[in-house]
């Protein structure tokens, strides 16, 4: 039985390993961050704004249950790398001229921060200056607000402020091209005349202080100073993409252990099961000696128990290895200084008690079945199995079928409910491997949805300020611009009844060739001239329908405050926002024909070429290449894809084998007389291993449509707790995940069989011939 | 009356072309550890087609072990045995597998039906890889069955389940059954009723019959008996007349 109890444990210690590694990476990221940010002050509101002086920072710390108060100076610029003709930009912060900063500061990963009064000297984040290999001492340029400067960097840091760096609008961090730079306040107001005034707020709140009323206190009063509108901590950018991801982990960690568990009990169930069946007589004989029902009931206990610490040990340590190696992946994206693993002894405690119930309950009935059985019955031989003819023999294909073809389906049917649960057990591999496929289709159908059916420029460009639609006539006649759109971009506050959500609206032109709306179909559908359209999910939060009046507060210029008539909902899976017609965009915003940017198409060859001319234009905070963000996306995602896939895979692979290997054990230990008898009788080890194995084959085969629901149906939960107004999953299965899940459980339960198999050629044929059955 | 043979004796008066099986200084030792057991020290035996042999002796006399090395499940460690003129101590797996298939039918002391097959289709399962096989129903009337053919093991006496055996095991037309204590597990009466089915399987279709047992009422139904002992041949005697199944008494 070694062999069955290894594969049991390999199962049991998968269980536990992906509890351990899913429970211990949230642990980790979660006690990584919460240093972070206690040591370094991580604010707790933010506020960005037009402008305001500086005076006005003590009436927001007269705020009640405002604690500390950090005003800041922020900009986008552009940037201009040696040996890097791509768009790059940067988020430019200030930091205090002498000291350090109040909140949100920095942890100095080498050199040192800025000198008072150097308009050239920028700290940078660290992941920008690893993507470009900068270091202490090396520059690069800069346009700091329409100036051309050379920047030199004087130190490399990190900040619980970006944590996670993506870009504005972006979908992934993309350190080579978006970045993060802090630069002296007085460097940096003098730059965008900003001395003696503001244009950022952060702020931390005493202990137990309503951050609700404070927010609404401090919008109040930035409001005339085109605030933008506060957030909590909880919506922070950074903050919030780590929380989804916490979500993420903490749903794996939910599902997948318990498969796996699952699958262990059932294994534990059937081997022991069968042990208390050969064991009869050794039972018989020790309750005459006189050992009692309990004696014989812990003697099995122990046996699962043995089995359930080995697989806990395995699994602990299994899972802290894994563990570590997503922390280090993670870090790729999320930028701590450091990571401080933590394995709580309480997850090992929980995952041993949850494996240990499961282990018991699971066996609970042939434990209880070894005990109770009386010595004199268990003496006696067990009543010979009863047999009939199959489904198919019923249905009137039993000429069709050989001798053996009729032991193999005759040999399923008379277990049913144990063949059902060994099909299952299958398909869970089969599922397992279904649901690590999904992220990359998901992920492929997104980003062809998204950047491909939605968006066809090839590079948007981002104004500095809201400029006339003659800057887009100026774009056209750059040379390699084959086509160029405006499109008007605002943030705004919608509110429906009692709800509210802060995005942005976009505003393109009707005869539009770069920009789509898609029904929920994916179909194009027109930008109608009046009315809003939202995302569907926005439509959700704020629960609106078409037809519906939308109450719209915009948070730029003028801020006018409108109602606006829902007109459709449309599919996106990235962020949220509301669409509109340019035109009618600009009314509402008692506006001329004013655009926020533009959608180029352009001549590859002169991509460089324009970018460089962009560079160079005072008006042009910015610019988007589509494909480099593709690229960038998918290269950011590799690691983690290729870390789940192969994880995944041995997984999978395991629950197959383990199922395959305990049938086939437990099938040649029934029928290993069987079997040994129709060898004396002439038939070859091949026809006897079809037997054999011909009947795990039809439980694997079987098995594969079961996993692709299954499969499917764990995607679908998947995707449905992860989904949030930063993005939806949607659920899309490529014909190639089927088939490599298929492959991996029909590869795995092969190796398992084979290996069963061999052990026929051990059979007894001299001892079969006086064995009674 | 019983004529005592010699031990040497390969059961004249047949032609040569009768004998089935030709076995020369055939021994058999099997390592036990540190211990090596001598189940066979030396046999010399001729079987003849159309023969009924009756091996006797107490347990542990190589009874077994002669018939096991006869049937190509195992193989001797020195010596020759013949099927036919074919020596089987140089055959491979392959080839002993061919043999058992073919020409070797099976009798074994606890039936080993197939359990999930039912009558006719334990034989079937047999008649299914032989060359020239009879029929099912045949070989299942031959032995008095051929009413029972839609039932399972579970479902049959002993003695029943027996006589499904031997129609398996006669199905394929072989030229010689192998009886491994065939009556071993049955009472006398349903004991009576197998034998008889071997003695008629042996009288109507001429195959060459070797029974194992410890039960010496059994010998008189032989034409011969070989008595081992100690892995030796002690004595072979030829019975003048064999006897009815049904005039045996145990």
């Amino acid at each position: 039985m070694k062999g069955q109890a290894v594969a049991i444990i390999l199962v049991l210690v998968s269980g536990i390993a992906t509890f351990v590694m899913f429970i211990s990476t949230m642990d980790t990221l979660n006690v990584t961050r919460d240093t972070f940010y206690r040591d370094y002050g991580f604010a707790e509101i933010f506020a960005s704004l037009k402008r305001a002086p500086e005076s006005l920072r003590q009436r927001i710390e007269e705020i009640p249950g405002v604690d500390r108060v950090e005003t800041r100076v922020m900009a986008d610029v552009k940037l201009d790398i040696p040996g890097f003709s791509e768009p790059a930009t940067a988020r430019l912060v200030s930091l205090p001229d002498t000291g350090v900063s109040l909140l949100n500061r920095l942890y100095l990963r080498s050199g040192r921060l800025v000198d008072a009064g150097k308009d050239n000297e920028v700290v940078v984040s660290e992941a920008f200056a690893q993507a470009h290999k900068f270091f202490p001492g090396d520059t690069f340029g800069a346009v700091i607000n329409g100036k051309w400067r050379t920047l030199v960097i004087v130190g490399i840091a990190l900040s619980p402020e970006f944590v996670l760096q993506v870009r504005p609008g972006g979908i992934s961090p993309d350190f080579k091209r978006y970045g993060i730079l802090w630069m002296g306040r007085s460097a940096l107001a003098a730059a965008y005349d900003m001395k003696g005034a503001f244009n950022d707020v952060v702020l931390t709140v005493s202990p137990g202080a309503d951050k609700e009323s404070i927010i609404i206190r401090l919008d109040d009063l930035l409001d005339k100073y085109g605030g933008f509108g506060a957030v909590a901590r909880k919506d922070q950018m950074s903050h919030r993409f780590l929380s989804e991801e916490f979500k993420q982990l903490e749903q794996f960690a939910r599902i997948f252990p318990g498969i796996f568990i699952g699958v262990a009990a059932f294994l534990l169930n059937v081997v022991i099961s069968r042990t208390v069946s050969t064991q009869r007589e050794q039972i018989a004989a020790l309750k005459a000696f006189g050992y009692s029902n309990v004696d014989v009931g812990i003697h099995y206990a122990k046996f699962v128990l043995l089995i359930v610490l080995l697989g806990v040990l395995g699994g602990t340590a299994v899972g802290v290895w894994l563990g570590r190696g997503l922390g280090r992946i993670y870090m790729e994206f999320y930028r701590f200084p450091y990571l401080m693993y933590d394995l709580r002894p309480s997850v090992v405690i929980v995952a041993a008690l949850i494996t240990t119930g499961s282990a018991l309950l699971g066996t609970l009935q042939a434990v209880r079945q070894a005990a109770l059985l009386p010595p004199a019955q268990a003496m006696r031989p067990e009543p010979p199995a009863q047999y009939r003819q199959s489904f198919l023999e019923r249905l009137g294909l039993g000429p069709l079928l050989s001798q053996p073809s009729r032991i193999i389906l005759r040999n399923i049917e008379r277990k049913p409910v144990k063949a059902l649960l060994s099909v299952i057990g299958i398909s869970f591999a089969c599922a397992v491997m279904v649901a690590s496929g999904f992220f990359q289709d998901s992920v492929d159908f997104m980003v062809d949805v998204q950047f491909k059916r939605a968006q066809q420029e090839d590079m948007s460009v981002a104004f500095a300020e809201p400029a006339s639609r003659k800057t887009i006539h100026e774009l056209k006649g750059l040379w390699g611009v084959e086509h160029a759109e405006g499109f008007r971009a605002v943030p705004a506050r919608f509110r429906f009844g009692h709800r509210s959500y802060r995005t942005v609206i976009q505003g393109f032109d009707a005869d539009t060739h770069l920009h789509y709306l898609l029904d929920m179909k994916l179909k194009p559908i027109e930008l109608p001239a009046e009315g809003i359209v939202l995302t569907d999910y926005l439509g959700g939060i704020l629960q609106v329908k078409p037809g519906d009046n939308l109450i719209v507060e915009v948070l730029e210029g003028n801020r006018p405050v409108r109602q606006v008539q829902v007109a459709a909902l449309v599919k996106q899976y990235l962020g949220v926002m509301g669409y509109m017609d340019r035109t009618a965009l600009n009314r509402m915003m008692r506006e001329g024909d004013v655009v926020s940017g533009a959608y180029l198409t352009l001549d590859s060859r002169e991509q460089t070429h324009i970018y460089r001319t962009l560079v160079d234009m005072p008006r042009v905070a910015g610019a988007v290449v589509r494909m480099d963000e593709i690229r960038n996306f998918y290269q950011t995602q590799a690691e983690s894809m290729l870390f789940f896939t192969f994880v995944a895979t041995i997984l999978a692979g395991i629950i197959a084998f383990g199922v395959v290997y305990n049938s086939a054990r437990i099938s040649l230990s029934e029928r290993s007389r069987e079997l040994a008898s129709l060898r004396v009788l002439g038939y070859t080890r091949g026809e006897i291993s079809y037997i054999l194995l011909g009947e795990l084959s039809i439980l694997t085969l079987a098995a594969l449509p079961f996993g692709f629901f299954f499969g499917w149906g764990l995607c679908a939960y998947i995707a449905g707790a992860v989904e949030s107004d930063l993005f939806r999953i949607p659920v899309v299965l490529e014909m190639k995940t089927f088939a490599l899940a298929a492959a991996v459980v029909v590869i795995s339960a092969s190796v398992s069989g084979l290996i069963v198999r061999k052990r026929l050629d051990h059979l007894d044929l001299v001892g079969v011939l006086k064995t009674k059955e | 009356m019983d004529q005592t043979i010699a031990k040497n004796d390969f059961g004249s008066p047949q032609a040569a072309e009768n004998i089935v099986f030709q076995v020369h200084g055939l021994t058999k030792v099997y390592e036990m550890g540190q211990v090596k057991v001598h189940a066979l020290r030396g046999i010399d035996l001729e079987l003849c087609s159309g023969e009924l042999i009756v091996l006797l002796g107490p347990s542990g006399s190589g009874k077994s072990t002669l018939l096991n090395i006869l049937g190509g499940l195992d193989t001797a460690t020195s010596g020759s045995v013949a099927y036919c003129g074919k020596d089987l101590t140089r055959a491979t797996e392959q080839e002993l597998t061919e043999y058992r298939r073919y020409h070797i039918g099976f009798v074994f002391q606890f039936y080993n039906l197939i359990p999930s097959l039912t009558a006719l289709e334990n034989v079937t399962v047999v008649t299914e890889i032989a060359q020239d096989p009879m029929k099912p129903e045949d070989a299942l009337a031959i032995v008095g069955l051929g009413d029972r053919l839609d039932h399972f093991p579970s479902q049959l006496s002993g003695g029943e389940q027996q006589r499904i055996a031997i129609a398996r095991a006669i199905s394929k037309n072989p030229k010689v059954l192998l009886c491994d204590e065939p009556t071993g597990a049955l009472d006398s009466g349903t004991g009576i009723v197998v034998l008889e089915a071997l003695e008629r399987v042996n009288r109507e279709l001429g195959t060459a019959t070797a029974i194992i047992t410890h039960n010496v009422d059994i010998a008189g139904m032989a034409d011969r008996v070989v008595h081992l002992s100690n892995g030796l041949i002690a004595d072979i005697t030829r019975n003048a007349q064999r006897k009815q199944p049904r005039e045996l008494h145990w």
